[in-house]
């Protein structure tokens, strides 16, 4: 799979300009969005089902994430205090700004329906809240990765098919490891099952989606996000298989995969960021997939349009 | 022709550049004009030992940037004209080392680099074009000089005006895409959406900036400030559609020179962005500039993200669900009120029917 290495180039220079988002920031709030939205889901679940000691901790990190998620965006803009310029206009061909969108929405939500909870006031309105929390949350635990995507970046563009599906198994992973360390056993059975089916879709969309971006996926591999994302998968395993297996019985099994499985979430977000800045620093990685694009397109008589990315792979 | 008749917008064709790098001669005056026009601060100041580029590359603070690529051309005699259509040859293809070493003088074969300044000799630049040519001291191995002032593109789809969450950028009546600077919060976006590397943030100031195709100077009847200070014409403005015209000549007569290599880039509006507004005349691949040698705007395939999003989203609400589901023999402390139960039995359906959805 690993291509020649036979492109041209303009003195090794990227042809794309770099990423000018921070990781702490960026990587940062993929993870925390990702919780947040999760955790708001399973809240409402265990909201609907009598589970209120799983409810309020998935409510409070709810809140507490997306908090921490608008505070990070807000840091990473280059003049932060224009950050209510992101409400200026509704651009659908846009993902941050639908994003920006979405987020208007989503965090008062998720605020009710933490603070109702935790003060007792309002129980209708906060069951209303928490339930349109759940469901937004689950769009802001997915759009994040159109945001992504939806750039020139090689290892970000190419992946876009999978990239929701791992950013929902990661979430999901995240905010069942969070609420397998914050409820008792006994009602934290959903928190534990979210976990083990989060961390199988998450392992198994980041195969797929590695063996579906031909050259783009080689920055997962190398490098930073390479070990992150090593990290992530044995993080992962070991947390899913103590969910399922220890988590019932004891709590400190359950503490043990339930931040295990965090961390995990965190290191698939924090390679995801550096595979696709190690994409956009290489310049092979923007010439040689668009080369082998325009080359298959002259093979083609008569096809004049771009061809499907997904199907043009690496020479062998 | 009355406004009656024709449309508003129609009475303004769309302007761009048309850069025929086959004459630029490097001297910079692009880049200077711009950043005297615009009030462009300085740059980085170092010396790269990228031929004579140290500018490198476009930016917050570089919205023209004049490439200079050194190309050796190997088993060649001295003074057969242009370049020929040899490529792939030549020293570090990926451009790492073999720079720097001016004035070292070369010594043949692929690898030498020129020699300034010593005993090298350069001969005379290519009749039609074909870049500039030269030899090394020993006169063993052939180099060609291409050069090239690159621009914003002013793409007919623009990746960061998709992008740009806040409507900072917009497309002017010209065609060409600008920044409002008192609008941008410095989001980043577009940066990463540019699938040329043009616009980009300007450290210190923390707003985006790229070239607004001199919208100040358009507005009140002038060209661009490059375009006015190229003393070669290398640097073309004018409507769009004239430019192609003029430029699809000017590549047939450049292969009836024999300089087989000459090719349009970016004129094409069926390409992945529409066709640019500032296209170009090269002698060799794009990439060897530094320019994607098949540029895509990114949005093109949006709606098929949010489609796979929703998708996503969906399989993790019926995930949640089914977690839900599986649990439903288990103890709970709470007791349960009817309306609790009424909801319990309603995600209890909507689990089975994730379920049934996702085995599909």
């Amino acid at each position: 799979m690993v291509p020649k290495g036979e492109f041209r180039s303009y003195y090794g220079m990227p042809v794309l300009n770099q990423p000018t988002w921070k990781a702490a920031d960026i990587a940062g709030y993929l993870f925390m969005g990702g919780l947040a939205g999760a955790s708001s889901a399973l809240a409402a679940g265990a909201e609907l089902t009598g589970r209120p000691a799983l409810a309020r901790p998935a409510k409070i990190t709810a809140l507490g994430a997306i908090s921490l998620s608008a505070a990070a965006l807000i840091h990473d803009l280059g003049r932060p205090e224009r950050f209510a310029n992101m409400l200026r206009v509704f651009k659908p061909t846009s993902p941050m700004s639908m994003g920006s969108w979405l987020l208007a929405a989503y965090g008062p939500l998720a605020g009710l329906g933490a603070v109702t909870d935790v003060t007792g006031l309002f129980p209708r309105a906060g069951r209303a809240a928490s339930c349109g929390a759940g469901v937004l949350g689950s769009l802001v635990t997915t759009y994040t990765a159109v945001l992504i995507c939806d750039t020139a970046v090689p290892s970000w563009h190419e992946g876009y098919r999978q990239m929701p599906f791992v950013f929902a198994g990661s979430a999901a992973s995240a905010a069942g490891g969070l609420g397998m360390i914050a409820a008792p056993p006994a009602q934290a059975g959903p928190a534990r099952r979210a976990a083990v089916l989060g961390a199988a879709l998450e392992l198994g969309a980041v195969e797929r989606m590695r063996r579906s971006m031909g050259l783009a996926a080689e920055p997962y591999g190398a490098g930073r996000a390479g070990r992150l994302l090593r990290a992530a998968t044995a993080l992962s395993v070991a947390g899913a298989a103590g969910a399922a297996v220890l988590a019932r019985r004891s709590r400190t099994a359950a503490i043990l995969s339930g931040a295990a499985l965090l961390a995990s979430s965190a290191c698939t977000r924090f390679a995801v960021f550096h595979a696709g800045v190690a994409s956009a620093r290489d310049p092979k990685y923007t010439v040689v997939p668009q080369r082998e694009r325009l080359e298959a397109r002259a093979k083609e008589p008569g096809a004049h349009r771009a061809p499907d990315p997904a199907r043009v792979t690496a020479p062998g | 022709m009355t406004t009656a008749e024709r449309p508003g917008p129609a009475l303004q064709p769309e302007m761009g550049f048309f850069t025929d790098t086959s004459i630029c001669i490097g001297c910079k005056a692009c880049e200077v004009a711009c950043k005297e026009w615009n009030r462009i601060p300085v740059d980085d100041m170092g010396l790269t030992g990228m031929s004579y580029d140290n500018t490198q590359g476009l930016g917050g603070s570089t919205w023209r940037h004049v490439a200079f690529v050194e190309q050796p051309l190997p088993g060649r005699t001295p003074g057969d004209g242009h370049g020929g259509h040899e490529h792939g040859h030549g020293h570090d293809e990926h451009g790492h080392g073999g720079h720097g070493s001016h004035g070292s003088g070369g010594h043949g074969g692929p690898g030498a680099d020129l020699g300034h300044g010593g005993d090298g000799r350069v001969v005379a630049a290519g009749e039609l074009g074909g870049g500039q040519t030269a030899t090394t001291g020993d006169g063993g191995s052939r180099l060609r000089w291409l050069m090239a002032s690159d621009v914003c593109k002013h793409c007919s789809r623009a990746g960061c005006l998709d992008v740009c969450p806040t409507g900072a950028l917009f497309r002017t009546e010209f065609g060409s895409v600008v920044v409002q600077q008192d609008v941008c919060n410095g989001c980043g976006y577009c940066v990463s959406a540019c699938p040329y590397g043009v616009i980009d943030q300007r450290p210190g100031d923390g707003r985006v900036f790229k070239c607004t195709l001199c919208y100040d100077r358009l507005g009140d009847g002038m060209e661009p400030a490059c375009a006015k200070a190229c003393p070669t014409r290398s640097i073309q403005f004018g409507p769009l559609e004239e430019l192609r015209a003029r430029a699809r000549e000017r590549v047939g007569e450049l292969h009836r020179a024999g300089v087989g290599e000459a090719r349009l880039y970016g004129e094409d509006t069926e390409d992945g962005v529409g066709g640019d507004h500032a296209f170009f005349l090269l002698l060799d691949e794009p990439e060897v500039y530094g320019l994607p040698p098949d540029p895509v705007v990114p949005t093109r395939d949006l709606p098929d993200m949010w489609r796979h999003a929703g998708l996503a989203a969906l399989t993790l609400l019926a995930g949640v669900t089914a977690a839900f589901a599986l649990g439903r023999g288990e103890t709970r402390r709470a007791p349960r009120t009817a309306a609790r139960r009424g909801a319990a039995q309603a995600v209890r359906r909507a689990a089975r029917a994730g379920k049934r959805g996702m085995g599909r």
